[in-house]
């Protein structure tokens, strides 16, 4: 009688459910429906739902998941510690603008 | 249901606000409850996607002029009653705010802040740094010479707030429009007529400017120019912790700041001397740098030596709109009429913008004074009359 769960992002825990009832809420892009629901925003950091979510929107939109705006990619690609952070220099912009990173 | 059109914009308007982020959206829905009908918002991108989305969420009381810390108090003062008056859940923790120095020669001015805020009737107490403890029981201290803490100091989750507000709008009939740009607004005869979009064009007897860093390219329009520069503030999450961090705690000597939110995570930032400043959106550059994550790193383990283990998930950027005293602009300008600015907030809007909205909303209406607002005006820059805060961090 139940339907079973579907989960979109895992990390997260997002079912399907939940990211169509956030959609039907008004959050119709899928910047406000990470930032609503919280799909893509844990370990993987969207690699193992950002496609996922862009077909379901698709549908939901009645879109081709081409016309789908995607999320900004934020960086670290992988997440790392404050202790491993800490270690790296970087340079002073100010002083060599050309080596930014 | 937080209905937000891309459609074609209404032809007429009672009022026309620009932007949609805590200014945006407060002031329309305060404009709103004073009686004001039709009521258009218009948003470049989608609602909170500037400097609101994208912001620290700190809201604190601990100022050192006393327009900021009266604008700080009664805005505190709305979000304690916020998700009430909203029906909506706005994630507002009263952590309090812990603001360290390593700098000895702060601790006079800090002082002087914190009679200042009692006489305001803000329970701000001075710490020695061993105290600091109490608050936050594994800050390192070696460095810290002191520090006040505020308990009525909080944070709320900045795109909860502006999807409150958005439905709060709603409610009122007020239209929102996403993904809708400003070219242009007439005037003629000294007054505001119409708001040019790129979805159509709006007549409207009045036009306040709440689009952030965006502001100054807005008032050009007018033939105003503002003061405002625009400088990139970067900010990062790590993963989710359970509860371990009371307060924001935030140093005036460095310029980091990290909470943690009611998701658990840690959310901080540090401020850059080196970024540049800004006037115009073809300069604005948001893209992430590795030279904020290692800043941000080295000054958080520094205070937080625990925080080794924990991960960064994300980083990102968002832009200040800072004026020359690092206070907001408010209120009309002398000879063109239905033309008001709620810019300038210097990376403040968040805490302020509830009651600069509500204030700036009845001082248009009704026309009626309002000391702060006069204090706040855009004159101030041309007559000298600056007052700058010592307490600007981040």
């Amino acid at each position: 009688m139940s339907k079973p769960k579907i989960f979109l992002c895992r990390c997260e825990d997002v079912t399907v459910d939940e990211f169509t009832a956030a959609f039907r809420e008004g959050f119709t892009e899928l910047e406000s429906l990470k930032r609503y629901t919280g799909v893509g925003t844990g370990f993987c950091q969207g690699k193992g739902c950002l496609c996922e979510a862009t077909g379901e929107l698709a549908r939901l939109r009645e879109l081709e998941p081409g016309d789908i705006r995607l999320t900004t990619i934020r960086p670290p690609s992988e997440p790392l510690t404050f202790s491993q952070l800490a270690t790296l220099q970087v340079p002073d912009p100010a002083a060599d603008p050309e080596e930014t990173p | 249901m937080i209905p937000m059109s891309t459609g074609p914009v209404p032809a007429t308007a009672d009022a026309v606000v620009v932007g949609g982020g805590i200014n945006g959206l407060t002031t329309a829905y305060e404009l709103s409850k004073q009686g004001v009908k039709n009521i258009v918002v218009l948003e470049k991108n989608y609602i909170g996607a500037g400097s609101t989305g994208r912001c620290g969420g700190g809201i604190r009381q601990q100022w050192t002029t006393e327009e900021n810390i009266r604008l700080a108090q009664e805005s505190v003062r709305m979000y304690e009653n916020m998700s009430a008056e909203l029906g909506y859940q706005v994630f507002f923790r009263q952590g309090g705010y812990l603001m360290v120095t390593e700098d000895e020669s702060h601790l006079t001015s800090m002082r002087e802040a914190v009679t200042l805020q009692n006489r305001c009737d803000v329970p701000t107490e001075f710490l020695q740094p061993e105290d600091c403890r109490r608050i936050v029981p594994d800050l390192d201290v070696s460095a810290i010479k002191g520090a006040t803490f505020c308990p009525r100091d909080g944070t709320a989750y900045p795109f909860a707030v502006v999807w409150g507000y958005a439905r709060a709008c709603h409610r009122r009939n007020i239209a929102i429009h996403i993904r809708t740009a400003v070219e242009d607004i007439e005037c003629d005869d000294g007054r505001v007529r119409a708001v040019v979009t790129d979805r159509g064009t709006i007549a409207t007897p009045l036009v306040v400017n709440c689009a952030g860093p965006w502001a100054r390219t807005l008032a050009a329009k007018v033939g105003i120019e503002l003061p405002n520069r625009q400088e990139r503030h970067e900010i990062m999450v790590s993963e989710s912790l359970k509860p371990f961090l009371g307060p924001m705690v935030i140093s005036i000597s460095n310029g980091i700041y990290f909470s943690q939110s009611m998701r658990g995570e840690i959310v901080g930032g540090i401020g850059d001397p080196a970024e540049p400043h800004w006037t115009a959106p073809e300069q604005f550059d948001t893209r992430s740098q590795l030279r904020f994550a290692v800043r941000f790193a080295k000054a958080l383990l520094a205070y937080y030596p625990k925080a080794g283990g924990v991960r960064l998930m994300r980083q990102w950027a968002g832009m200040y709109d800072v004026t020359p005293d690092h206070r907001p602009i408010l209120g009309g300008v002398p000879g063109l009429e239905g033309y008001f600015h709620i810019c300038g907030f210097s990376g403040h809007g968040f805490m302020l913008g509830p009651m600069t909205g509500k204030r700036m909303a009845k001082h248009v209406v009704t026309g009626e004074r309002d000391d702060i607002i006069e204090s706040l005006s855009l004159d101030r820059f041309a007559n000298g009359d600056t007052v700058a805060d010592a307490f600007v961090v981040g």
